[in-house]
């Protein structure tokens, strides 16, 4: 649904998105994850044919993307929700999403149906007649979704959806991208450095800081990190502990107030021969544990190299 | 290209002016205030004057008309263009299926038809009042006559659209209403300048010189157009634009 290969823009001097190269399928929420300033906005202002790529190539639906003709074509199957809501408010909510619906080339019928549908969807329904300018930055970007989603779109990008948000709008529109997602099977991409929505919302995931770091889902990306590690708590680790330990050649064993930590390869096969060796000698154990590398450990692995 | 799309972002903008009682108050003080007053400078003098002395002040007040045309948008067109950068909202616009020349041409229908509609009218003032005063010096009605039907069907519109066009350049490299205002209206000095040629009686506002003025007006607006059609494009709004 989306194609980019080798998808490159600078300005003057200045690389903002390099060679970035991804494929997002129909009905996949793809989560663009990356700092502040890593070329996120850019990139998908070059995916929905808002600002020119300097060189590669991008397909929306397998409509290129620098083609004027195909541009009009992937602007009425997409919808976007920028950065920055862009609502009018010296307009009504409704008559902003009319606008909006004619500029998409809804019937009226569909306009209709759709504002209110998603209004109320949004809860924001009884707000219809109330001028823009006296919503709150919750109620603006609601509605700015609803505008997004006016013309039935097949794909939607969504710019840092929850930046600014409190928690509860956050939840509210997290829960509608869900629904969404398993309602509608639309296709989204998501720009976001918020990493606990992403691996809520995401089926896939790229880490991108100018260039695409990696990209998988959120499982793949986390083990990608170290893959797995078991942690063995003993209530007394001692030299023939070790020594019982040290005949099984494991590998990274890092010890820490009685507490082991051993990369594994295979967890189910692995650890009950660690912990026979340990009760063979007459040593204690009280728990065992899987130890998990989070998102968060990705994302900083790949963007920052830690 | 789909006009009805243009005409939609007209209508957009003409609901949002309603409700800026400042840009309506603008738009329609000035030109009724002028329409009004000029005339009734000319009534002290409409009974002793000499018919050439009458003639030369209404030539020099109908081109008034030409400087109206060309202030009036400058409130206008700058605000239906920087209204969308201070709201942010060029960038959703700019997302739907409608091209750079659609969004452009509604942005010049937005300051051009309330224009045009206020200065017809108070020229329609102007014209009745100025020959209720003058009938009695001149024996005929004054106007309407050539020169007045070539300012308001051919110089009125160009000097709007060349203002409209002027202020969608600045409106492109300044960040807020007040200072377009002013950089637009700054480009009116020719004008006046052309005025006080007239009023000093340099030149005379015959068919010939405003035909000339239509001239210069038509290729002026024929360069900003080709400007306008660079600068206006979505690409460079969200990457170059200030």
């Amino acid at each position: 649904m989306i194609d980019a290969e080798n998808l490159t823009r600078k300005f003057s001097e200045f690389t903002a998105v390099d060679d970035l190269t991804l494929h997002v399928n129909e009905g996949e929420v793809f989560g663009f994850l990356g700092p502040n300033g890593a070329g996120k906005t850019t990139t998908m202002r070059m995916l929905s044919c808002l600002i020119s790529k300097t060189s590669g190539e991008a397909r929306i639906a397998g409509y290129d993307v620098s083609d004027e003709a195909d541009s009009l074509k992937i602007r009425k199957i997409i919808g976007l929700l920028p950065e920055n809501v862009g609502l009018y408010d010296d307009l009504t909510a409704y008559k902003n999403l009319d606008f909006y619906g004619k500029l998409y080339e809804c019937t009226e019928t569909q306009r209709k149906e759709n504002i209110k549908h998603f209004l109320k969807m949004l809860g924001i329904w009884d707000k219809k007649d109330v001028m823009v300018g006296t919503f709150s930055k919750g109620m603006k970007q609601k509605l700015a979704i609803a505008r997004a989603l006016i013309h039935d779109p097949q794909i939607l990008f969504l710019d840092e959806p929850t930046a600014n948000l409190d928690p509860e709008s956050s939840k509210t529109v997290r829960d509608f991208i869900l629904q969404l997602k398993n309602e509608k099977k639309a296709t989204i991409f998501l720009n976001t450095h918020n990493l606990d929505e992403a691996q809520r919302i995401c089926d896939k995931i790229g880490i991108f800081n100018t260039k695409l770091r990696a990209t998988g889902t959120p499982e793949e990306l986390e083990e990608s990190v170290w893959g797995n590690k078991t942690v063995v708590q003993l209530e007394q680790v001692n030299d023939r502990i070790m020594e019982a330990l040290n005949k099984l050649s494991l590998k990274n064993m890092v010890i820490d107030n009685n507490k082991l930590t051993i990369d594994v390869t295979d967890p189910e096969k692995e650890n009950p021969i660690i912990v026979d060796a340990i009760v063979s000698v007459g040593g204690q154990v009280q728990y065992v544990t899987r130890l998990s590398p989070t998102l968060e450990d990705a994302y900083l692995k790949f963007v920052r190299g830690d | 290209m789909k006009l009805w799309k243009s005409w939609v972002i007209a209508t957009k903008d003409f609901s949002i002016f309603r409700k800026k009682k400042r840009i309506l108050y603008t738009l329609i003080f000035l030109p009724f205030l002028l329409s009004i007053g000029l005339p009734i400078v000319i009534l002290p003098v409409a009974g002793t004057a000499k018919t050439a002395e009458i003639t030369s002040l209404l030539n020099a007040f109908s081109y008034f008309y030409i400087i109206l045309a060309y202030i009036l948008p400058t409130t206008l067109a700058s605000y239906s263009i920087l209204g969308e950068k201070i709201e942010q909202s060029l960038e959703p616009l700019l997302a739907t299926p409608t091209t750079d020349s659609e969004l452009l041409f509604g942005k010049v229908i937005t300051s051009f038809l309330p224009c045009i509609s206020v200065l017809y009218t108070s020229s329609i003032i102007f014209m009745v009042l100025s020959d209720a005063i003058t009938y009695n010096a001149f024996g005929y009605l004054f106007f309407p006559n050539w020169s007045m039907a070539i300012i308001l069907l051919l110089a009125v519109p160009l000097s709007s659209i060349l203002s409209i066009q002027l202020n969608v350049i600045i409106s492109s490299r300044v960040s807020d209403v007040r200072t377009a205002n002013q950089l637009g209206t700054l480009l009116f000095i020719p004008f006046i300048g052309l005025y006080l040629l007239l009023e000093t009686n340099v030149i005379s506002l015959n068919v010939i010189n405003l035909l000339a003025i239509f001239a210069i007006l038509f290729i002026a607006d024929a360069i900003l157009f080709y400007l306008n059609k660079v600068i206006f494009s979505r690409d460079k709004i969200l990457t170059k634009w200030k």
